[in-house]
């Protein structure tokens, strides 16, 4: 198969002249010498079938052309949340996780060299442990979902028990990730009802399924479906009486108003970091957030990177370094709390940057935002005959159930009509939730305006009206 | 000389003042705030928060300068030299930056209908093939979020493949190189695997006779990876694989090492089952400073079934969600991957070709073999194992030697190369190799980079042998000097957040 001599603009060293002098240097007159430990009966005899090479251009021109033909916010009103939701990433966060020197380094190995990317995990670990009111955090993981999973494993580690205990109402994405890191453990899985009321966690049927065997109580706040949990202490103060761990889920966009979960006796608390900062992306990158309790036990079955604070070895200056790298994979290989290398540290940079802008009173007035809109987009919404808005008797934070069991379409029927005008509606639950009949979530941010929330209300009632 | 900057920067809590604001968060509209009194008096009180988070209070241009001010103590492959073995340093094309910043795609939601996300599943769905065809497997999957969850998400697929033929009872255990990355055990044993390590042979590989006798009917599969840790190409491969597969196991490519050997020759016609790749490694997106990387894995057509959902397909006029695949293992993380991360690799590729990236592999193994014939000269250094052979992507090095002889250690050379303005190679791996310094040089870097990182390390092998102090106490010109590393790890000195630290001060705060 013979090459070209072609000259690539990424690979200096391809000019032919250069590489020349570098095999006579090496002693070879061929670059395929230094393949010929590769077996013979291996090697490809033709080239990849790939495309030709392109310039920067026409590259640009080929992507760009693809991502045109996807719709955006921009070009319809999206009411879509569930695990990955629309906030507004403020200029300041894009300009700082562009500059090179972060997003062209790697993991911070030599931290002489790395204090600025050191400190400024330092400082999000911080800003989560402020926000959660715990006292530790890792800095990140690779999403919520699979911070559960890493979270229930911790926590079978420390109980040396075998069952978990969650919420019935839980994403299905999350519960499925979970079962994934869980099942090789041996852990099970153990679904808690919920109040058809309120949504809220159905205490006798936790009371009654807790036990010695019980490693981990997982509840979440705002739950999935956007209510807020009101039994969090109660269920924390049982699941301690029985000596297993209380593991708290968060948004934690909510947590300028929401009590955080270190106040209810939370344990560990995962949790999904997107909103702060990172675009959604088409679901990823995300953010997996990961804290704890200053409890050396719990620190040293912790999984993911630490960053923490030290000193220089000479003059005593403040510096910061990876810590606790034997509980780690390059370290402790088969017995590592976890498997993970790379993780999000950009991700979290970003949060780190975004917390620092909106401070605590802007975190705050941003909740009341959304709190207000939720609740204005569930009220207009309510009067739309046939639309039962929420199903749930339960305040609610940025998502919200729209039921329209006495619809006589389709829930396709809706949503097919709906996006024709323009309305990308919520997501439908009748796989996840099939007793919730025809019903799908709603989410609602700081960056719906109200005419759109209005026209949402207008459109929705046209459609449901066409047929009657 | 080099000089990294110092700003003394305080941790961003000591900033700001009290009701300063660095963003202004949109207001509701009067309307709302007319229509809805307070919303937040429906919740309960016991669920809302009594004091505001102790986040700090910082103008935006404050912001901007701290983080700025940290940008600069921080060194990316955009500054120079990042000879980091086993992370492929190379360079990340800032096209691909560009396209990834594009509002079609940041402002995607990942559960939008079908017909409003064409392109974007029109990428990832062409993506997987060109991997597939890049790796020579049967299908791509494209959700694991780094190396080390493909790595999981292979385990896991040797689990259901052995459980659907009826003998997990019987298939308990998992082979290991002990040259292996740490990530290899830690993933098996995630994955309810007991990892066997085998030793390596003289020549650094993969040992026949100690893998025969340590594969058994309980063996499930052997993780590998090809080009070794070493740099060393597994020349055995085809009677690796033959051992692996008569004991009825699966062979695991773990794609660290994937650079060296583009279009040269693909894991799946070596035998390997399943193929993970590292996509912020071989196929340059940026590593942003831990990550987000990308870890697709490759399988088996007869392994297919078991990837996880959805599965993107097409039916001739467009591409949809395939959730109906009643063997897969089910879910490893939300939604369908690090999608920013892996559109940037798709067009690393288109702007390559087949023979942009055979180039990649070829000139990253001459850069090497360069760097391995130029080091060899500088005292102190021995090349361990598989003396005489090429080196693929990259070259182990060990200082024993210069150690023995002037209490000089490889962690030392690391830090002093900080001093010339260069990121040290890996240093202490693989574990087989004592005082190891592991450079992987990568496509990316010039003829004259090459020579001036020679030329630095024969300076410090001469300052370990006439003034060592120089280089135990390196470095200087990074921002900061070395740092306590056991204080930071120790029980009683530990600070892993500011709260910690203000709850119990481990240092006079100093800059």
């Amino acid at each position: 198969m013979a090459k070209t001599d072609a000259i690539h603009c990424y690979i200096p060293n391809s000019v032919p002249d250069v590489k020349r002098q570098m095999m006579k240097e090496i002693g070879i007159t061929s670059i395929e010498e230094l393949y010929v430990d590769v077996p013979r009966k291996f090697r490809l005899r033709t080239k990849l079938n790939l495309p030709a090479p392109a310039s920067e251009l026409e590259v640009k021109k080929h992507v760009e052309e693809l991502l045109a033909k996807n719709k955006i916010s921009r070009d319809m009103s999206v009411f879509l949340g569930a695990g990955c939701w629309p906030h507004y990433v403020p200029a300041v966060v894009d300009a700082v996780v562009q500059r090179a020197e972060f997003l062209t380094s790697y993991t911070p190995y030599q931290p002489e060299i790395s204090q600025g990317i050191l400190q400024s995990l330092f400082e999000y670990q911080s800003m989560i442990c402020e926000l959660t009111a715990m006292e530790v955090a890792n800095s990140s993981m690779y999403d919520w979902a699979s911070a559960l999973g890493e979270a229930a494993r911790m926590a079978a580690r420390l109980t040396q028990r075998t069952e978990i205990l969650i919420p019935r109402i839980v994403h299905s994405e999350r519960l499925a990730t979970l079962r994934t890191y869980a099942d090789p453990a041996g852990l099970t899985i153990a679904p808690v009802g919920y109040d058809s009321d309120t949504g809220h966690l159905d205490i006798e049927d936790f009371k009654r399924k807790i036990s010695r065997r019980t490693a981990a109580v997982y509840i979440e706040n705002p739950s999935y479906l956007g209510f807020v949990e009101t039994k969090a202490k109660e269920v924390a103060e049982e699941t301690h009486d029985h000596k297993a761990m209380f593991i708290a889920g968060v948004d934690p966009i909510s947590l300028g108003i929401l009590k955080p979960p270190g106040e209810y006796g939370a344990d560990i608390v995962v949790g999904e970091g997107q909103p702060l900062g990172s675009h959604m992306n088409y679901g990823g990158p995300l953010l997996g957030i990961f804290a704890c309790r200053d409890d050396r036990q719990l620190i040293r079955q912790m999984p993911g990177r630490m960053i923490g604070m030290t000193t220089t070895l000479e003059n005593n200056k403040t510096g910061f370094c990876m810590a606790l790298q034997a509980r780690e994979q390059h370290i402790r290989r088969e017995k590592a709390t976890s498997n993970i290398c790379t993780n999000e540290a950009l991700c979290a940079l970003s949060s780190a940057v975004y917390l620092a802008l909106l401070g605590p009173r802007g975190l705050k007035e941003l909740g009341e935002i959304i709190v207000l809109k939720t609740s204005y987009t569930m009220k207009l919404l309510e009067k739309i005959e046939s639309v039962r808005v929420p199903l749930f008797k339960s305040p609610h934070f940025k998502e919200f159930t729209v039921n329209f069991d006495a619809a006589e379409m389709t829930m396709q029927e809706i949503h097919e009509k709906m996006l024709r005008h323009g309305v990308q509606g919520g997501k439908h639950l009748n796989s996840e939730f099939p007793e919730l009949g025809k019903t799908a979530l709603y989410c609602v941010t700081e960056t719906h305006s109200r005419a759109e929330i209005d026209s949402l209300a207008q459109t929705l009632n046209n459609v449901l009206q066409e047929r009657s | 000389m080099f000089k990294q900057a110092c700003w003394n920067e305080p941790v961003i809590f000591q900033l700001g003042r009290k009701g300063r604001k660095g963003h202004m968060v949109p207001k509701a509209d009067e309307e709302i705030r007319q229509t809805i009194d307070s919303a937040l008096t429906a919740f309960p009180k016991e669920m809302l928060r009594r004091a505001l988070p102790e986040l700090p209070e910082l103008s935006e241009v404050e912001v901007v300068r701290h983080y700025l001010r940290l940008s600069q103590m921080n060194y990316g492959v955009d500054l120079g030299f990042y000879p980091l073995g086993s992370c492929t340093m190379k360079y990340n094309p800032k096209l691909n930056d560009f396209l990834a910043s594009n509002p079609s795609l940041t402002g995607l939601h990942p559960y939008q209908d079908e017909s409003t996300v064409q392109g974007i599943l029109e990428i990832l769905s062409t993506l997987a093939k060109l991997l597939a065809e890049i790796t020579g497997t049967f299908e791509v999957c494209l959700q694991p979020a780094a190396g080390a969850q493909g790595e999981f998400l292979g385990a896991l697929i040797m689990r259901a493949h052995h459980k659907l033929n009826g003998n997990i009872q019987e298939k308990t255990e998992l082979v290991v190189p002990d040259s292996a990355h740490g990530t290899n055990p830690a993933s098996g044993t995630m994955a309810g695997f007991k990892i066997v390590v085998i030793p390596s042979s003289q020549e650094g590989c993969v040992d026949l006779e100690a893998l025969k006798s340590a594969v058994s009917g309980h063996t499930a599969g052997l993780m590998l990876t090809n080009p070794n840790t070493l740099g060393v190409f597994e020349k055995d491969i085809e009677e690796i694989a033959d051992v692996i597969h008569e004991a009825g196991g699966l062979l695991y490519y773990d794609g660290a090492n994937l650079n060296a050997i583009l279009g040269k020759v693909r894991p799946g016609d070596m035998g390997f089952d399943i193929v993970h790749i590292n996509i912020h490694k071989t196929f340059g997106t940026p590593h942003g400073g831990g990550g987000p990387g990308a870890g697709p894995i490759g399988v088996s057509k007869e392994l297919e079934q078991y990837l996880p959902v959805p599965r993107i397909a097409f039916d001739g006029k467009r591409y949809y969600f395939d959730h109906n695949k009643p063997r897969s293992i089910g879910k490893i993380r939300s939604f369908y991957g690090n999608v920013a991360v892996l559109l940037r690799a798709y067009a690393y590729i288109l702007s390559l070709g087949a023979e942009g990236l055979e180039e990649v592999a070829e000139v990253s193994v001459l850069n090497a073999n360069y760097l391995l014939k130029k080091l060899s000269s500088i005292r102190g250094l021995e090349l361990p194992f598989a003396r005489g052979r090429p080196r693929k992507h990259e070259c182990v090095f060990s200082l024993k030697k210069l150690y023995r002889e002037t209490g000089v250690r490889a962690l030392d050379v690391a830090k002093r190369m900080l001093d010339y303005g260069i990121h040290a190679p890996t240093t202490y791996f693989p574990q087989i190799v004592e005082e190891a310094l592991m450079i992987e040089p990568t496509e990316a870097f010039e003829k004259e980079e090459l020579d001036r990182f020679v030329d630095i390390v024969r300076k410090i092998s001469e300052e370990a042998y006439s003034k060592p102090e120089t280089v135990l106490k390196a470095p200087r010109n990074a921002a900061l000097g070395r740092l306590d590393e056991v204080k930071a790890s120790h029980p009683k000195t530990m600070a892993l957040s500011w709260r910690m630290h203000q709850e119990k001060p481990v240092c006079e705060y100093k800059q």
